[in-house]
């Protein structure tokens, strides 16, 4: 049997998951990384992204964050989201929207433009939709 | 009839009296089960939190962050919250005299006070009572938002950051349950390693990308996080304290009224018995 850890995934307004994985991947500040049991302690800053987890008996699941942080102790994962969705919950449609609109201020700035706002929200919708790319393709596969 | 129309018209000021305070206490139920939910809906982030910055603060970090360092006390700070409403019975004076009781301890050490008060009532208090206050948010309503909140942490932690002060408390009040709320004074600043834990030894995280920006980050977020969970509790508090002052005050208005209409009632038979012993003494005098 593979080696599990206790994770948990909570956003301020909920908690979302919590249980054993037998792996997590995550969207940290320097790239994607994968956390399995008998990882070193650790703590990082997570950019928007997915994180995929692999329950217990194989079974898997995406999840949507945009941004928070990521803590690895000995026996347990946990990761403090600002906002985390159910993969089957982000509205492609309204990412989508989102992204146009994003890359549209950006391309036409205006007077009053703000960068910062609008690069993150371009940053968050992209990861959105990459989540929901990730998500089918897996379904796909299996 | 003339009789009791003193009594009638007190019994008609208390029942309209006692109507204010029905409704006072069914609106401040169904707002209680809304700040109930708001409360339970930020607990688990809170509580992670808290358990990451415990971890944070048991290790041994190549980076000391100024929130981790035990310094000399010689100026504290207190973030103090309170309702912006009063009519909810003992919980503000039940706060303030847990807050003072703390700052005693501080006061007669030498200590200096400086005080972050958030609500209307904690800012009329400490006017009246006096104190140094740093920063005071009010009107912050039902459905608190984390905006309103963070200027006045932040000139707390700039405070703290700048050695203004070494120490930084939370005071504010714990929800047990509808019928039970606690004044609990909690030590925000520095981080508290707690001895429970298992692992003793020399550890320290992986940092990415960098430890000190990550710490600065994370322990801002920490506090922030803690301040606007006791804030959306406090107003858990407020509304379980409303309710059931506004249920005493009711009951106590129906038996002033039960009281008031017996004296009534007393004197309008009085009243009658009297009548009609007149009227068969007088016709006994005029058949005799």
């Amino acid at each position: 049997m593979t080696m599990t850890i206790h994770c948990d995934i909570v956003s301020a307004e909920e908690e979302i998951f919590s249980g054993l994985v037998e792996m997590l991947v995550a969207t940290a500040d320097l790239g994607e990384m994968g956390v399995t049991y008998g990882h070193a302690p650790l703590l990082s800053s997570l950019i928007p992204g997915p994180v995929r987890i692999v329950k217990q008996g194989g079974e898997e699941e995406v999840y949507y964050v945009s941004g928070g942080f990521i803590e690895v102790q000995p026996g347990v994962v946990t990761i403090l989201a600002d906002a985390a969705l159910r993969a089957h919950d982000v509205d492609e449609a309204a990412a989508e929207e989102a992204r146009k609109e994003a890359v549209h201020a950006l391309t036409n700035q205006t007077g009053d433009f703000d960068y910062g706002r609008a690069s993150a929200q371009l940053a968050e919708a992209a990861a959105q939709l990459a989540t929901l790319r990730k998500m089918r393709n897996r379904a796909g596969r299996g | 009839m003339a009789v009791g129309k003193e009594i009638r018209t007190k019994i008609n000021s208390i029942r309209s009296t006692q109507k204010i305070t029905s409704a006072m206490e069914m609106v401040a139920a169904s707002k209680m089960r809304k700040a109930q939910e708001r409360m339970e809906v930020g607990k688990p982030y809170s509580r992670r939190m808290r358990d990451v910055v415990g971890h944070i603060a048991n290790s041994a970090p190549e980076y000391q962050h100024a929130y981790m360092v035990e310094r000399e006390v010689r100026r504290v700070g207190f973030i103090v919250v309170s309702t912006d409403r009063g009519l909810c019975g003992g919980l503000n004076i039940n706060l303030f005299k847990a807050t003072v009781r703390a700052m005693k301890e501080w006061a007669d050490r030498d200590v200096k006070i400086e005080l972050c008060l958030i609500g209307a009532k904690a800012a009329a208090f400490f006017k009246a009572y006096g104190g140094n206050v740093k920063a005071a948010v009010r009107d912050i309503g039902e459905d608190p938002s984390l905006a309103d909140l963070i200027g006045s942490v932040k000139t707390m932690l700039d405070a703290y950051e700048a050695e203004e002060i070494d120490r930084l408390f939370l005071v504010s009040n714990e929800f047990v349950n509808p019928m039970t709320q606690l004044p609990r004074v909690e030590q925000l600043l520095p981080l508290e390693a707690d001895d429970s834990k298992e692992m003793k030894h020399h550890w320290d995280y992986i940092y990415e990308p960098d430890a000190k920006e990550l710490l600065e980050r994370l322990l801002v977020r920490y506090i922030e996080s803690q301040v606007y969970q006791s804030v959306v509790e406090n107003g858990a508090c407020e509304q379980a304290a409303r309710m059931l002052a506004m249920k005493n005050a009711t009951d106590n208005a129906g038996e002033l009224i039960d009281d008031l209409q017996l004296v009534y009632n007393k004197a309008r038979q009085a009243a009658i018995t009297q009548e009609l012993s007149e009227i068969v003494s007088g016709a006994a005098a005029i058949s005799s």
